[in-house]
């Protein structure tokens, strides 16, 4: 799967972690990214369950163009995402969906994306073009969200070069983490938050997004 | 991992589990909550959902992947089960409306339920 590292997260399943009773309020954030930059290691180091997968079906009537499309006898097919969850406090939790950044997922994005408060783009610098398209469509949503670049490796561009690269907003946070760790995973979110809140600040007529 | 199950299973299955109708109505992180015990005549699908939301709420997207089945195919089993009153759902309430973002109260809560991971 989309995992870059070796190691499962140690989080508990879902039976030893239930919900608390008094949960009553579902929140959102995507982590999008291509395939094998860490989504599901980013989701997992910071869940209080073992990332889950699950999946959605996918068919050609009205949903537009997939590969299933190649193949005429298959009107239908199933696209995989994972997920995990932090519970907030008693009644608020919220969940990180992991979602494939390739075009042809685009009409998963849809439903991720309702009611999400915000997005995080995971690049791998050796790969920054897989991250054009998941950033195009992100804009077009009007979908708040930061950058992080997911470090494999000691040595890399600098943030300045992906900024670039990326053709990236100045107002967009760009920062670097290890989304095998906890911490580092968190940090990326709690930045999500602060953009989000930064956002709140712009004058009206002025949306950055 | 799941996926391969699925990949392999029949989509004329879900059509048949489903009577091949659609419905977007329901969010993923909508919450369920099991209103009533597993009753002779209900499908297994139905037994496990309301086993699994017996104690505790549990999400939708969560439903679908212990079914190991497809989101969309749950939330038409939800339908019906809501619709029977043998669940009932705790839909999202501080999810921001499409192009707005969220409200700074939610945005406050985030950031403490993050700070205490």
């Amino acid at each position: 799967m989309d995992s870059t590292t070796s190691d499962p997260p140690a989080a508990p399943p879902l039976a030893e972690t239930p919900l608390r009773g008094t949960a009553s309020d579902g929140l959102k954030i995507v982590v999008v990214g291509g395939f094998g930059v860490g989504k599901t290691t980013m989701v997992g180091s910071v869940s209080e369950i073992r990332p889950l997968s699950t999946e959605e079906l996918m068919t050609r009537a009205g949903e537009g163009i997939d590969e299933a499309g190649a193949v005429p006898e298959k009107t239908t097919t199933t696209v995989a995402f994972d997920f995990g969850r932090i519970t907030l406090n008693d009644r608020q939790v919220l969940y990180l969906f992991g979602a494939p950044g390739q075009q042809r997922f685009w009409f998963l994005w849809d439903q991720l994306f309702s009611g999400s408060l915000g997005a995080v783009v995971l690049v791998d610098t050796r790969r920054i073009e897989d991250s054009w398209y998941a950033i195009d469509r992100l804009e077009h949503h009007r979908m708040p969200f930061v950058v992080a670049v997911n470090r494999f490796a000691e040595r890399g561009p600098s943030l300045a070069k992906v900024r670039a690269a990326l053709d990236l907003d100045g107002h967009v946070p760009l920062i670097e983490c290890d989304a095998r760790l906890r911490e580092s995973s968190k940090t990326v979110l709690i930045e999500l938050v602060h953009h989000l809140t930064r956002l709140h600040d712009l004058p009206a007529g002025e949306d950055a997004r | 991992m799941s996926a391969r199950r699925h990949e392999q299973e029949d989509p004329d299955r879900y059509f048949t589990i489903t009577g091949g109708r659609r419905d977007a109505s329901l969010d993923l992180v909508a919450l369920v909550v099991a209103e009533i015990g597993p009753l002779p005549g209900m499908s297994s699908e139905q037994v496990r959902i309301l086993r699994l939301c017996r104690d505790t709420p549990v999400a939708v997207v969560e439903l679908s992947a212990h079914l190991a089945l497809p989101v969309s195919v749950v939330r038409i089993l939800l339908r019906d089960m809501l619709a029977d009153g043998r669940i009932t759902v705790r839909h999202p309430v501080s999810a921001p409306e499409p192009e707005q973002l969220p409200d700074l109260e939610t945005l406050k809560q985030v950031l403490v339920g993050l700070h205490n991971l």
